[in-house]
């Protein structure tokens, strides 16, 4: 009865083989983690690369391998300062102040339609709706977050500008063609409203009941809860939801081309059309831009200058998102 | 001692009957008909955007004569009579293929590495620092980002590849926290349990975590594309065709898509190229919304597997 027992092979060549496939595994998933930071070294080499050639002529690496040396092309306090936008008009004016401006005076309007429209869905969903209204309401409103943009620039182009703005024009007695700026400030704020809404509803539940029903003891109603109680209780959560839609309208490139059209002017005319940095880029696409001309790299100079502006926007959000954080932890 | 609690709660009684709440409770209603409005705005807009759309799309049927069959059976054309909407689809189709394949491996893995293998130091931090600053690049800086490096650096030209490359640089972030979170939700035990029976970290990854995460990550992966499916921005400074003609066989080939063919659909000022913008949409809006129910359902059905294993 001597049934020989097969003893395990702990020493053996298949656990070592094990092993080492696990330290393979370990390099290779760290390399594609690597990706991810590569990409942002590779956003702001390539900007700042292309950029150098707008401003002076000569890309850096062309400079390093001593092939080309910078040479002022275009001068920064004419970029900032000028007030004709033209690269690719002859002459050519390099005043990116018109762009700047559109994007700043699409982004404020825009604003000034969903921050208060989209706190005070907040605070109705947070303090006032029932469960079943509240359940109903929110993915309505994620539905428009999740509709594409380009949606949103026919929505522009074929309801938004002929009939709502077209309406208050002609109470102004003004004409409006087939851009405008109002048209921007409408669709893009409302695109942003979910952002706004969803955020800070969930930094409003976050806000602990303790805080409300001590008021309540005090004899305050719920107007006055909502106000003075949650509103800046919950306002790091809030303020981090209003940079994220700030953020997002500075970036928003096709519903905004399409709504505010492609005239770069320096206007506070809300009637008129004006544009936007990112509209100025896809200008660009509509034409055959040759590779290194003075266009194409005013595509990146363009695109540095956003990208700078929405890095800006998202370090504050993640600054304020931390602070409210440890608030309530 | 009684006597004066009792006067106390008098004056409290007499003071509360005195004071006029009127104000207060119209305070409260203007208030709360305020909030209702502005919650309502999102929704009248939405059934404003709806109506928009399928009006002009019934125009487009209408007045136009623009046959279903017609329009997704054509090529895209400069003449509103003969323009269809084909070769977008397939190439969306196309685009669609490649990004999952690029969005699974890199998110999966990276995903991977962050929860399960990286070490509490500064190289890790910056890793998922850094995801929070890449979902906040504007899709069109994607694009020229891509232009540069892919199309004109690398030499690749205006072709499907390098279309999906930007898109998948665009919503790559979006799958790896979907899938972080996935990860993370299987519980410690379960790992515990396969090391314990002498698996190496690897083998546990592969036959106890990824199993239990696959439905997590699918959703995330699903509402990635989703949105890629629906991005314009970064397809045009990559060098999409504002009308194909000829339909897309390949990575290599030219291509235009779904949200680019609108595009220039809307800007063109022919009424027409309107109303096949509209029936275009619709055809966009339903695939984004059969996409959105395969990620529900995946969610539901797993959430109920989740039930069954814990009883």
């Amino acid at each position: 009865m001597s049934t020989e027992i097969q003893e395990p092979d702990l020493s053996g060549d298949e656990l070592r083989g094990d092993r080492a496939t696990d330290r393979r595994v370990k390099r290779v998933l760290f390399g594609c983690a690597s990706i991810t930071v590569l990409t942002t070294i590779a956003l702001f080499v390539v900007l700042f690369d292309n950029a150098a050639g707008y401003f002076y002529g000569a890309r850096i690496w062309e400079v390093l391998i001593g092939q080309e040396s910078f040479r002022q092309t275009v001068s920064l306090s004419e970029f900032f300062s000028g007030t004709r936008w033209a690269p690719v008009r002859s002459p050519p004016a390099h005043g990116a102040l018109p762009i700047i401006w559109g994007t700043l005076v699409i982004t404020i309007g825009a604003a000034f339609v969903s921050i208060p429209i989209g706190t005070a869905t907040a605070l109705y969903l947070s303090e006032y709706a029932k469960p079943t209204t509240r359940n109903r309401l929110k993915p309505i409103l994620e539905v428009l977050a999740g509709i594409p943009t380009i949606v949103y620039g026919f929505f522009a182009v074929s309801f938004i500008t002929p009939i709502v703005v077209g309406a208050l024009g002609s109470l102004f007695g003004i004409s409006v063609g087939r851009y405008s700026m109002m048209a921007g400030w409408i669709v893009v704020g409302t695109m942003t409203i979910p952002m706004v809404s969803s955020i800070s509803e969930d930094a409003m539940q976050a806000v602990p009941d303790d805080l409300r029903n001590g008021a309540y003891a005090l004899g305050a109603t719920k107007y006055e809860v909502s106000l003075r109680i949650v509103l800046p209780a919950a306002l790091s959560g809030i303020l981090a939801s209003y940079i994220l839609a700030i953020s997002r309208a500075i970036g928003e490139t096709m519903a905004v081309s399409l709504a505010a059209g492609f005239q770069p002017q320096l206007t506070a005319n809300p009637f008129s059309e004006i544009m936007t940095m990112t509209a100025y880029m896809v200008s660009l696409a509509r034409g055959t831009t040759a590779v290194g001309s003075v266009e194409y790299q005013s595509l990146f100079a363009v695109g540095l200058i956003l990208f700078i502006m929405t890095l800006t926007a998202n370090l504050i959000n993640d600054y304020l998102k931390r602070r409210f954080q440890e608030v309530y932890r | 001692m009684s006597t004066d609690t009792e006067r106390g709660s008098e004056a409290i009684g007499q003071s509360i009957t005195d004071v006029d709440l009127s104000s207060e409770k119209f305070k409260n209603r203007v208030f709360y008909a305020t909030l209702v409005a502005a919650s309502s705005f999102g929704v009248i807009m939405l059934v404003f955007l709806f109506a928009d759309i399928f009006y002009e799309g019934i125009i487009g049927q209408q007045r136009f004569g623009i046959e279903i069959s017609r329009f997704l059976g054509n090529t895209g054309s400069q003449t509103p009579g003969n323009a269809g909407f084909y070769s977008a689809i397939v190439a969306s189709i196309w685009l669609m293929l490649l990004t999952t394949a690029f969005i699974l491996f890199l998110g999966i893995s990276t995903a991977l590495y962050l929860v399960e293998y990286a070490p509490d130091n500064r190289t890790t931090r910056l890793i998922e620092a850094n995801l929070a600053n890449l979902a906040g690049v504007p899709s069109v800086v994607y694009g020229i980002l891509i232009l540069a490096l892919i199309v004109n650096g690398a030499g690749l030209g205006s072709v499907i590849l390098a279309g999906a490359i930007a898109l998948s640089a665009l919503v790559v972030p979006i799958v790896i926290v979907a899938s972080i979170e996935a990860i993370r939700a299987v519980p410690d035990g379960m790992r515990d349990g396969s090391a314990a029976a002498g698996a190496t970290q690897w083998q546990t990854i592969r036959r106890v975590v990824l199993p239990q995460a696959i439905p997590g990550i699918m959703t995330g992966t699903i509402l990635a594309l989703a949105r890629a499916v629906g991005e314009t921005a970064p397809l045009l400074m990559v060098g999409a065709l504002f009308t194909d003609t000829s339909v897309p066989s390949g990575p290599f080939d030219s291509f235009s898509s779904m949200p680019v063919q609108i595009y220039n659909w809307t800007y063109l000022p022919q009424r027409e190229f309107l109303a096949l913008a509209a029936m275009g949409i619709i055809v966009l809006l339903l695939v984004l919304l059969a996409m959105q129910a395969v990620a529900v359902y995946i969610r539901r059905k797993y959430e109920r597997d989740v039930s069954l294993t814990g009883v």
